[in-house]
């Protein structure tokens, strides 16, 4: 305990130097603008700045670094809830309630109790990874390519739940999510799939142009069809922070999503993209009247932000305590150290515990920052809703179009979007829902490889997943979320069963 | 109208034939086809800096990933050779590729002017910490005894870790069962976790866990020791001459290039490369700087030479033999 005292107290005398301080602040605002820019995502924007830090000392560089990080989930929420595009995977659940609450006119409270939510998450989060950052290492090596494959069927469990509409629909979305995840050129052999000998399908689709062209494009598409509803919807804006009585009705829920949020955070293999999906089947599951899901419920905001920021912090324990990246932002910090000359591994604790500490001091530094940041220019971004929509549009599509760009420097995504977003704009047509497909999409790819490779490692013998306690008991909630979300529909007979809410 | 338009050709002719005198007049794009923050992306990144200070204008990182970094480098060798467009070449675009990639639009040794050798990244062996092996004989006879019971994890086709692990299998007999991930990142993880048994893996990647002690390493295929890791034996030291390999980066540009542009983007990275704090830098990553005897365009185009015609063999029948 003492240990921990004076390890944050380094820390915080670390972050807290006026170098320190002004660079968090800077890597938050620039974070902060480029998550709520659609498209720009935090992936170009580091390694844009990336030779900037050259001249800054190495904890200077990375605290501002990471401050673009989680600068850039607060950001995207901003986006995900005011224009339906989701900026990362883990922003694409809170469009669901988010956006329907600011066609309401609640906008206001909907970014409130997003910022709020993840300034708790993110300090219950930073506390968790200084106290027990090193412990927990072990979770991420418990979790070997069976315990991954049955995490992911879970979350496939979860998609079911998601849908508020026909559960048959919400499956073939899901299918058809996982069909486009298996585009592109075959890990195991280098063989190509489904690419149709076109070049720029060799690597497969990329998420952002996927959620890009579903989300961003297909909304504006939809929207240029319904001339008066919009009027309305920019019309009233509403309260601008949460009242009280939001703030009690979104208390539990952001604790547990932020437990949860923190838990899957952990997990090398790209788990923190479970934690919203989670966060909100839990919501939906333990509310007392579920069908207000999808129609502005402030909890369907509240926990998958709050999971979202307590992963984005807790991804850092895997990076600092074992030196590996659980995603690509984390890859980036990963060459951002070693540019700096601090090869990330299990000795940076040890070997520079003012790098370790400065940045988990300033974590919380920056959370603080990102509410002062966020709270005022809530007003600002709620009267974005006002801006005509002609122009407002445009300057969408251009944003999304420079942004996929720039992550990939390949004038193919673009057209990609345009094609997704026709696409989406015919599923929202027809009433079926492009979220489920998102995720089955996300979790497409990684279940096809941790099966695989579980497979791989088992020699064939299918049995090792029900072998292995961890993965065995993934399974059974797994079933028993199936079960629950299919029994009473199954129960209301035939009718019912396709239109459940 | 007509004496406008040929007053405008004429100045814009003037500025062409200035500009071939005062290369390079704006930024100077190096493409890097790999993800940022990667080994390869990293070097790139270190290069970059003292180049610009050497040319007088910004050397710009653009990356261009996919298919195994033959993406990118397609895009910059069809880029027009003006100087403005160079990249950073490496040892799987410009050695492992042409047995691996089909359609290949490029030839290693053809389509490019080379620059020169930036920094190697040695590979090293190395297993999960319990591996019952005292050194690299004890561990290769281990691995013949015990065939395909043992798990060989790599990082995709085309990678790295693959192509010099499959060289290491060609060389000492084994026949492990290959184990894929999506990036070294993972394939670390779970070698740390006694999920697979060995792989093999550039320095930069490894030398922080072998440091800490959570895998152990049997062989570093250099020449030398590392400095990084001066503990480590030699492949030559342990008994396996023959296995000696770097993920070695480049410079190289779209062929064609004019002699002047071409001797300049030479001596920037000549410079760089003499600067002691890239070498530092480089150095500290475990990576090596290139010897007199290695460095400049000569040496790089034989190197490509060499590292094509020693790659193809291997990888095709490696390939094949895969399901």
């Amino acid at each position: 305990m003492t240990d921990l005292l004076a390890n944050l107290g380094l820390g915080f005398a670390v972050a807290l130097s006026l170098q320190n301080v002004t660079l968090c602040f800077l890597g938050c605002l620039v974070g902060t603008l480029i998550g709520v820019l659609p498209g720009v995502g935090p992936i170009a924007t580091i390694a844009m700045l990336l030779p900037i830090t050259f001249g800054l000392d190495p904890v200077g560089a990375l605290i501002m670094l990471a401050g673009i990080y989680y600068g850039a989930q607060y950001g995207g929420s901003t986006t995900a809830i005011l224009v339906n595009i989701p900026g990362e995977a883990t922003s694409v659940v809170t469009t669901l309630d988010g956006h329907q609450m600011a066609r309401q006119g609640r906008a206001g409270v909907a970014l409130g109790i997003a910022a709020i939510g993840s300034f708790f998450a993110g300090t219950v989060a930073t506390l968790l990874i200084a106290a027990l950052g090193a412990p927990l290492t072990r979770l991420a090596l418990i979790f070997g390519p069976a315990e991954y494959f049955a995490l992911m069927v879970m979350g496939l469990a979860f998609a079911v739940v998601l849908a508020h509409g026909s559960v048959l629909k919400a499956v073939a979305m899901i299918l058809v999510g996982i069909l486009l995840a298996a585009v592109g050129t075959d890990l195991e052999t280098g063989q190509e799939r489904m690419t149709f000998g076109l070049a720029f399908l060799t690597d497969g689709i990329d998420f952002s142009v996927l959620a890009m062209g579903l989300f961003g494009v297909a909304e504006i598409l939809r929207n240029l069809d319904q001339t008066e509803t919009r009027e309305i919807a920019r019309a009233r804006i509403g309260r601008l922070l949460p009242s009280l009585a939001d703030l009690r009705q979104a208390a539990p829920a952001t604790l547990r999503g932020t437990a949860i949020g923190a838990i899957l955070g952990i997990l090398p293999g790209n788990g923190a993209v479970l934690g919203p999906f989670a966060a909100y089947t839990v919501e939906k599951r333990l509310a007392r009247d579920p069908s207000r899901f999808g129609r502005g419920a402030i909890e369907g905001v509240a926990g998958p932000e709050s999971a979202n920021n307590a992963g984005a912090q807790t991804a850092f324990i895997p990076l600092l305590t074992l030196g590996i990246p659980p995603n690509a932002v984390m890859a980036l910090m990963v060459g951002a150290m070693t540019i700096h000359g601090i090869v990330p591994g299990p000795g940076v604790m040890t070997k520079n515990p003012n790098l370790f500490w400065g940045m988990i001091a300033s974590m919380w530094i920056g959370n603080l920052m990102l509410l002062v940041i966020n709270l005022p220019l809530v007003g600002i971004w709620v009267r974005l809703l006002k801006v005509p929509y002609r122009l407002m549009f445009p300057a969408i599509l251009m944003f999304c179009a420079i942004g996929i760009y720039s992550i990939n420097s390949l004038p193919t995504d673009v057209m990609l979007i345009a094609a997704f977003g026709v696409f989406g704009y015919g599923l929202i047509k027809f009433g079926f829902e492009p979220a489920p497909m998102l995720l089955g999409f996300v979790l497409g790819k990684l279940m096809e490889e941790y099966l695989r490779r579980a497979l791989t490692l088992s020699r064939g013998d299918a049995l090792v997943f029900l072998e292995r306690p961890v993965s065995a008991v993934l399974f059974l909630v797994a079933f028993t979320i199936l079960a629950a979300a299919l029994l009473p529909s199954l129960r209301r007979g035939r009718d019912a069963v396709f239109t459940e809410a | 109208m007509r004496r406008a338009l040929a007053i405008g050709l004429l100045s814009a002719l003037a500025a062409i034939g200035a500009a071939a005198d005062t290369y390079p007049q704006r930024p100077i794009t190096m493409v890097v086809p790999f993800a940022a923050g990667g080994p390869t992306d990293v070097v790139a990144r270190i290069v970059a800096e003292p180049m610009s200070r050497a040319l007088g204008q910004q050397v710009v990182i653009e990356n261009v990933t996919g298919a195994g970094g033959t993406t990118g480098i397609t895009r910059a060798s069809q880029a027009s050779p003006d100087g403005y467009t160079i990249m950073m070449g490496h040892m799987g675009t410009h050695g492992a590729a042409p047995a691996l990639f089909k359609g290949l639009k490029y030839d290693p040794a053809k389509s490019f002017d080379p620059v020169g050798l930036a920094a190697g990244t040695p590979i090293v062996i190395v297993a999960k910490k319990g591996f019952p092996a005292q050194d690299l004989k004890g561990f290769i006879e281990v691995l013949k005894a015990r065939g395909p019971a043992i798990n060989q994890a790599h990082a995709g086709v085309g990678s790295v870790s693959h192509s010099t692990g499959v060289l290491f299998n060609s060389q000492t007999g084994a026949k492990p069962t290959l184990v894929v991930y999506r990036g070294t990142g993972p394939a670390l993880n779970d070698l740390m976790a006694d999920q697979v048994d060995f792989m093999t893996d550039q320095i930069v990647n490894v030398a922080p866990q072998i440091a800490g002690g959570t895998i152990k390493a049997y062989a570093i295929a250099t020449a030398e020791r590392s400095p990084s890791l001066p503990d480590v034996p030699t492949t030559k030291e342990a008994g396996l001459p023959g296995y000696e390999v770097s993920a070695w980066n480049a410079v190289f540009a779209p062929k064609g290039l004019p002699a002047d542009v071409r001797a300049k983007l030479v001596a920037a990275l000549d410079t760089a490369l003499k600067d002691p704090a890239t070498t530092k830098r480089i150095l500290e990553l475990g990576g090596t700087v290139p010897k007199e005897a290695e460095a400049g365009p000569v040496a790089l185009q034989a190197l490509v030479e060499r590292e094509v015609a020693r790659w193809t063999p291997v990888l095709r029948s490696a390939v094949e033999t895969n399901p």
